[in-house]
C-alpha cells in the first residue's frame, strides 16, 4: 500500500493534496454549530448528483412523457420514489443549509479581507444554484412547474427593447413548451452541475489558501508556534472530519423525517398544483415559486409604480436583480475594523437582525397571494433589506467596537 | 412616526391571519387510513364501477392495486377490469378526451393523483356535496365545486339532495356500526337513494380512502422504512458523538 502511494505520488502530488486540504489544513479550533453548514452543503450536493443521475435513467424529457415518467419513477421503478424524494427534499435542504451558511458568513464577517474571493465564489455558487433549482423545477412538468417557469421567463420580457426577444430566445418558443423543457433538462443535468462543481472547487481552494475564519474573527495565522503551526489551529482531519460526522447525523435525522414522512412538506417542497400535468390553457388560481425563491419574488411584486416611462414590472426585475447583485459587493461595504458580530457594536447587530427578519417575512409574503396590505409590508421590508447594505459603510464605521482578543475564546 | 409604524403593523395583522387563502368553504375532515385493507377494497370496487367509466387512473397499474390491497389477481381480473386490459397494464379508459370535452365542457380528469392535488377532505366533501339545481344543464350542482360539469353519478346510491347539503360539520361516528355519520347533511331528498345516509357516507369514506391510496401507494411502506432509517441514524449519532468526544478531549 505504502509503495503504491509512493508510486502515485511520484507522478501526482496526492500526499501534498491530502496534507494541504485535510491532514495539515489547520482550522481554528473554536468552530461552533454554524460551521457545520459548509460541509453539509457538500453532502447535499453529492446527494443531488447521485440521486439525479439515477433519476435521469428513467426520466423522459419531453412534453408528452415528462409527467408520466415521473409517476413511472414513483410507482414502477424499484426505489424510484426514494430517489425522487431524496432529490426533491435535497433541493430544499440545499437552500436551507446554504442560507444558514451565508448567514454565518454575515455574522462572523467571513467575507472581509482576505476572504473576498471566497465570498464572491460563494455568491456565484448561490446564483448558479438558483438557476439549477429553477430549471430542475420545470422537469416534472406539473402545473406549477409550467406556470412558475412561464412567470419567471416572462420577467425578461420587461427589459426594454430586447426583452421580448430575450425571453423568446430563452424559451425557444412563444410559450413554455417541450423545446424549453428539453433545453432546461440539458442545462439542469449537464451544464450547470459542471459549473457548480467548478465553483465549489474554487470556493474551497480559495478558502484553503487564506484559511478559515472563526466565530471570533481572529486571524489564527498571526500566532504560530515554533513549527509554524497556528496555536489556535487544529488539523481539519481527523478533528473536524469526526466533528462534522455528528452534524451529518443530526442533519440526516431531520432530512429523513421529511423524506419518509412529509415529502411534500405541506406543499412547500412539492407544491400541490404540481400533481396536475402542465396545461397551457389553464392558469392555476395562485402561482407561487418554491419557498427558496419567495423573498425575491415578494420584492419583485413589491414594486408597483411606473417610473421614467418604464413599467413597474421592469423596476421589479431591477429590484430583484439588485437584491442579489448587492450581495456581491458586501466585502467592500463593511468598513468595520473587526470581523465578528461578537466585537461589532449594537448598530451592526440590530442591522443584521432586521435584515434577517425582513428576509424571512419577505419569504412568507412571496408564498401567499398579494393584497394591498401585504404589498405595503413587502415594500417596507424590501427597503429595509437594501438599507442593510446601503447604510453598512456608515454604521460599521460609526459604531464603537469591542477590543478583539489575541487568541480565540472557544 | 412610531405610532404610524405601530398602526401599520396592527393593520397588517388580519391579512397575516388569512394566509391559507383559496376556497372559502369549510370541508368535512377526512383522515385516510391506508392500513384498512377492507375499506380500500370496497373503495376499489366503487371506483371501478362508478368512476372508471369516465375517469382514468393512467399512472397506476391494476396489478399494483391488486397486490397492495390483497385482492387475488384472478378475482381482480374477473371482477374489476372491464376494458379487457391485462392485469399488468395501466388503468386507462376507453373514453376519448376530445369527445368528452364536448360532452362535459372539459374532459374528466385523470384521478390517480387527485388526492394529492386537492386533498382527501376535499374529495370526501365533494362526493357528498351534490344537490338538485335545475339551472344547470345536468340538473345538479355541487357545494364544493360550483357549476360542476360532472353529473351526479352516485344518485342511485345517495339519492339527490333537494337543497344544498351542509358540508363542514363535525362528523359523528356511530358507536355500534362504526359508520361515519353526517346523516343530517341533507335535510330533504328530491330523489331517494338505495343507501341510508350513514352507509353512503361510509362508502364515500372508502372511495376517498382508495383515491388517497392511489395518490401515494407507497405511503405505508415509506413510513415503515422511515422508522428503521431514523433508528439507524440515531445509533449512528451516538457513535459519531462518542468518536468526536474521544478525539476532542485533549483539545483545549
Amino acid at each position: 500500500m505504502q509503495k503504491l502511494i509512493q508510486w502515485v505520488d511520484e507522478r501526482l502530488p496526492v500526499v501534498d493534496a491530502w496534507n494541504n486540504h485535510l491532514a495539515k489544513y489547520y482550522a481554528p479550533k473554536n468552530f461552533n454549530v454554524w460551521y457545520f453548514f459548509g460541509s453539509l452543503a457538500m453532502l447535499v450536493l453529492v446527494n443531488q448528483l447521485v440521486t439525479g443521475i439515477w433519476l435521469t435513467m428513467s426520466y423522459n424529457p419531453s412534453a408528452e412523457g415528462a409527467f408520466s415518467s415521473v409517476e413511472y419513477i414513483m410507482r414502477d421503478v424499484e426505489w424510484g420514489w426514494l430517489l425522487r424524494y431524496l432529490h426533491s427534499t435535497g433541493a430544499s435542504a440545499f437552500f436551507v443549509v446554504v442560507y444558514l451558511h451565508m448567514f454565518r458568513g454575515l455574522m462572523y464577517g467571513s467575507y472581509q479581507k482576505p476572504r473576498e474571493l471566497i465570498w464572491l465564489f460563494g455568491m456565484l455558487i448561490y446564483l448558479v444554484l438558483m438557476a439549477e433549482a429553477f430549471m430542475g423545477y420545470l422537469l416534472p412538468w406539473g402545473q406549477m412547474s409550467y406556470w412558475g417557469a412561464q412567470v419567471i421567463v416572462n420577467l425578461f420580457g420587461a427589459i426594454p427593447v430586447i426583452g421580448e426577444d430575450l425571453s423568446l430566445w430563452i424559451r425557444g418558443d412563444y410559450l413554455i413548451s417541450g423545446i424549453t423543457l428539453n433545453r432546461f433538462f440539458a442545462l439542469h443535468v449537464v451544464a450547470l452541475p459542471i459549473v457548480l462543481l467548478g465553483l465549489v472547487v474554487l470556493h474551497i481552494l480559495a478558502l484553503h489558501e487564506v484559511g478559515s475564519n472563526n466565530p471570533d474573527g481572529i486571524d489564527i495565522k498571526k500566532n504560530k508556534d515554533e513549527n509554524g503551526i497556528p496555536k489556535d489551529g487544529i488539523p481539519f482531519h481527523p478533528y473536524y472530519s469526526v466533528h462534522d460526522l455528528v452534524g451529518v447525523a443530526v442533519f440526516f435525522f431531520i432530512f429523513f423525517i421529511v423524506v419518509f414522512f412529509f415529502p411534500e412538506m405541506g406543499g412547500l417542497f412539492i407544491e400541490k398544483p404540481n400533481f396536475e400535468p402542465a396545461n397551457a390553457l389553464k392558469t392555476p388560481e395562485h402561482i407561487a415559486p418554491v419557498w427558496y425563491f419567495t423573498p425575491f419574488y415578494a420584492m419583485l411584486r413589491a414594486v408597483t409604480v411606473d417610473l421614467f416611462g418604464l413599467p413597474a414590472k421592469f423596476w421589479g426585475v431591477v429590484v430583484m436583480g439588485g437584491a442579489i447583485a448587492i450581495l456581491f459587493v458586501l466585502p467592500w461595504l463593511d468598513r468595520s475594523p473587526v470581523r465578528s458580530m461578537r466585537y461589532k457594536g449594537w448598530l451592526s447587530r440590530i442591522a443584521l437582525a432586521i435584515f434577517a427578519i425582513s428576509f424571512v417575512i419577505l419569504g412568507y409574503l412571496g408564498l401567499v397571494p398579494a393584497t394591498a396590505g401585504r404589498t405595503a409590508l413587502a415594500q417596507v421590508l424590501t427597503t429595509l433589506y437594501f438599507l442593510y447594505f446601503i447604510l453598512m459603510p456608515f454604521y460599521t464605521r460609526m459604531e464603537k467596537t469591542k477590543p478583539v482578543p489575541e487568541r480565540v475564546t472557544g | 412616526m412610531k405610532q404610524l409604524i405601530l398602526g401599520f403593523f396592527i393593520a397588517m395583522l388580519p391579512t397575516l391571519g388569512l394566509a391559507a387563502g383559496g376556497g372559502s368553504i369549510h370541508l368535512d375532515a377526512m383522515e385516510p387510513d391506508h392500513a384498512n385493507k377492507e375499506s380500500l377494497q370496497r373503495g376499489a370496487a366503487l371506483f371501478t364501477n362508478y368512476c372508471m367509466g369516465c375517469h382514468s387512473a393512467e399512472y397506476a397499474r391494476y396489478k399494483r392495486v391488486s397486490d397492495d390491497l390483497g385482492i387475488p389477481a384472478e378475482l381482480y381480473e374477473e371482477n374489476l377490469i372491464f376494458t379487457g386490459a391485462k392485469i399488468g397494464e395501466l388503468m386507462k379508459i376507453s373514453m376519448k378526451k376530445d369527445l368528452s370535452e364536448g360532452w362535459f365542457g372539459a374532459p374528466p380528469p385523470d384521478l390517480t393523483l387527485e388526492s394529492r392535488l386537492r386533498g382527501e377532505s376535499w374529495i370526501y366533501s365533494y362526493l357528498r356535496g351534490f344537490y338538485k339545481d335545475d339551472s344547470r344543464p345536468l340538473g345538479v350542482n355541487n357545494v364544493v365545486f360550483d357549476n360542476v360539469g360532472m353529473p351526479h353519478v352516485l344518485v342511485d346510491l345517495q339519492g339527490l339532495c333537494a337543497v344544498e347539503p351542509k358540508i363542514g360539520q363535525n362528523a359523528s361516528v356511530d358507536p355500534l356500526s362504526g359508520n361515519v355519520n353526517n346523516a343530517d347533511a341533507c335535510p330533504e331528498y328530491a330523489i331517494e337513494g338505495s343507501m341510508p345516509a350513514a352507509e353512503f357516507d361510509r362508502a364515500m369514506y372508502d372511495l376517498t380512502n382508495f383515491l388517497s391510496y392511489m395518490g401515494d401507494p407507497v405511503k405505508l411502506e415509506r413510513e415503515r422504512l422511515g422508522i428503521f432509517v431514523l433508528i439507524f441514524v440515531a445509533i449512528f449519532f451516538v457513535f459519531a458523538y462518542l468518536l468526536n468526544r474521544e478525539y476532542w478531549k485533549d483539545v483545549h
